[in-house]
């Protein structure tokens, strides 16, 4: 096996699995607190490439269209919660797809007005668009590494937020029992609208980071949203540990999955055969892994303590 | 006392619907629009996917984001075998249903081990397995789709590719469907489907086996919803995996609730108001501004909302209301 693709494969896998993180963090905390499915939480990985596509080309500045980027999909995130999701998280589960699925298409469509079909390429500073030489084989792109630092960087800054703060006490005594929070004073408006706003701007964050590589295009976060649901039920839904190594797993085995479960059934198969069902069976890899979890783990592998 | 059932503004509404639906060929004939008769087609065929999701998702309360899948196996169980000159319907049919109630034992038995938004999240990661294999098969035109080249053949005298004989074929299997359903609903088999869902502890307590009696729901579901894909393989002629992608699944759901949900109409009024509407709103937005009806999603979106927050049972609830003024 060649080494030098295999640290490829890792560090793709790896890049998937931190971006994946960034939507199921805000994912798993706005269903662990407020007990609401978002399938639009996608929609604002799409606002946050867009918004901080037209900064950069606007300011000719790459890292300060990500900082202002940020702010505004907060804002974004924030005008969807007062308007519409506050009305909707004492409804049934029913409810929340309906109606998130409607807020899918108003986002996509408005996207489409303002932006255009075309989608939207986000330049590189050069700074960013070189390669980082290991050894004489191995050189790996330093976007990339890029990407991988800034979604550990979140994802410690989140750590310190939830377990170490104020605030993060109250979140997570919102997630276990929210009545009670309530009981004792706190403004759980405002709370909820924090963390649906600061979820948000964190999809909006892996949005931005991935745009520059894939582009950014309508509908970006419809197909990766569905991978963050299987994310959060891997890890147990409503636990931020949960939602890291379910994603750095999912990461992983799919991107691992596609470039080399054809050379492991080559070793109990004949190759065309292999060569036929790999390709398949990779795409398949993670819904599989989710559906063994499901019935062996309903709870998934690190559900919140107590209810 | 006990009120007439008859003689409401529901019952009214239904019967006319339905009878309306019965000379929608011959209407369109007079008319001379072809056009409205292939919308109604596509309407009766989606009306018997919506009512088998009706019957888990409204009386069972398992909400299922994977139905589209079964479209798909339903349509591919026609298309596969055209591939390979097997034209016989009755293949079809078979194919189609036993395939489906097939995966959705197999599916249904794993899911409905979960509840609540787990059973949503793998009824739709099931859906996505079927949609990735479908994807995959290079043969049936993978990501291409795959184009039916002539229609199921049933009997000789039968030719199902006048658009005519097609709309009675689906407009007679739509009332067997809903006759099926309606008899379902009201057996000892649904007040077992729908004392589960308002109490499964109770239903449990009383010594019913609810798992076995939701799987059984769930596979009669599928294979009914397979029967409609198949309908829709005859209908497109053209089939591709896009079918069975989750946001059929969300649309097929949304005609469910549009229409009231555990209601025996509901599905017709959910159907018919969702194709209207996707048919309308880009022309009468194109009416008002040139180009608009491009962007229909957004009031169609506006109206998804509108619906999830201010009508409570759906259109069926509507027309309730209606008649208790």
């Amino acid at each position: 096996m060649d080494s030098a693709l295999l640290i490829t494969q890792l560090l793709n896998g790896l890049q998937l699995g931190i971006l994946l993180f960034l939507l199921a963090a805000g994912l798993t905390l706005i269903f662990g607190i407020m007990d609401f499915i978002n399938l639009a939480h996608g929609s604002f990985y799409m606002v946050g490439a867009y918004i901080c596509g037209t900064l950069v080309v606007l300011l000719d500045s790459f890292v300060l269209g990500v900082l202002l980027a940020i702010p505004l999909t907060m804002a974004v995130g924030y005008v969807t919660e007062v308007l519409i999701a506050r009305s909707l998280y004492l409804r049934d589960h029913l409810d929340h797809v309906l109606a998130t699925f409607g807020i899918i298409l108003i986002f996509d469509t408005v996207t489409h007005l303002i932006w255009g079909a075309e989608g939207m390429v986000i330049p590189l500073p050069d700074w960013l668009n070189g390669q980082i030489t290991v050894s004489e084989t191995i050189q790996l792109p330093s976007y990339r590494i890029a990407i991988i630092s800034v979604g550990l960087l979140v994802a410690a800054g989140m750590y310190y937020v939830v377990s170490k703060t104020r605030l993060g006490m109250l979140i997570r005594a919102g997630a276990s029992n929210r009545t009670m929070v309530q009981a004792l004073g706190v403004d759980i408006k405002v709370l909820f609208s924090l963390v649906f706003a600061a979820g948000a701007a964190i999809a909006g964050v892996a949005g931005m980071m991935i745009s520059p590589i894939t582009g950014a295009s309508i509908g970006m976060g419809n197909d990766i949203i569905i991978v963050a649901f299987v994310v959060i039920i891997i890890g147990g839904i409503g636990s931020i540990k949960g939602a890291f190594v379910g994603a750095l797993i999912v990461g992983m085995i799919d991107t691992l999955g596609r470039s080399y479960l054809d050379q492991l059934l080559k070793l109990f198969m004949n190759t065309e055969t292999a060569e036929t069902a790999a390709p398949a069976i990779s795409a398949m890899l993670i819904y599989i892994l989710m559906a063994i979890i499901l019935a062996v783990r309903p709870q998934g592998l690190f559900p919140p303590k107590v209810r | 006392m006990r009120t007439s059932n008859f003689l409401t503004p529901k019952w009214l509404f239904s019967v006319a619907l339905l009878l309306l639906l019965a000379v929608t060929p011959i209407l369109s004939d007079i008319f001379d629009q072809a056009f409205y008769l292939s919308i109604a087609t596509r309407i009766l065929i989606l009306t018997i996917a919506a009512i088998s999701l009706n019957f888990i998702l409204g009386y069972g309360g398992m909400i299922s984001l994977g139905h589209a899948a079964f479209i798909g196996i339903g349509a591919y169980c026609v298309g596969i075998p055209i591939y390979h000159d097997y034209s016989s319907g009755w293949l079809h049919i078979f194919l189609a249903i036993t395939v489906s109630a097939l995966f959705a034992l197999i599916t249904g038995a794993i899911s409905l081990r979960t509840k609540g938004v787990h059973f949503i999240m793998i009824t739709m990661a099931f859906a996505q397995m079927a949609f990735f294999l479908f994807l995959s098969m290079d043969e049936y035109g993978g990501d291409d789709g795959l184009t039916i080249w002539y229609d199921s053949e049933f009997f000789s005298g039968i030719d199902i590719d006048n658009p005519t004989t097609f709309y009675y074929i689906c407009f007679v299997s739509l009332i067997l469907v809903m006759y099926l359903y309606h008899r379902l609903v009201a057996s000892r088999f649904g007040r077992v489907i729908r004392g589960a869902k308002s109490n499964e502890k109770r239903m449990q307590a009383l010594g019913y086996s609810t798992y076995n009696y939701r799987l059984v729901a769930y596979v009669i579901s599928g294979a009914v919803c397979g029967y409609a894909g198949a309908l829709m393989g005859n209908y497109t002629n053209f089939i591709s995996p896009d079918m069975m992608g989750w946001t059929r699944s969300g649309e097929l759901i949304f005609m469910v609730v549009l229409g009231g949900t555990a209601t025996a109409f509901g599905p017709v009024f959910g159907v018919l108001s969702f194709l209207v509407l996707e048919e309308m709103l880009p022309n009468v937005m194109d009416m008002i501004h040139d180009g608009a009806g491009f962007y229909w999603h957004l009031p169609f979106g506006l109206i998804l909302l509108f619906v999830v927050l201010f009508v409570r049972g759906g259109i069926s609830g509507f027309l309730d209301r209606l008649g208790k003024r």
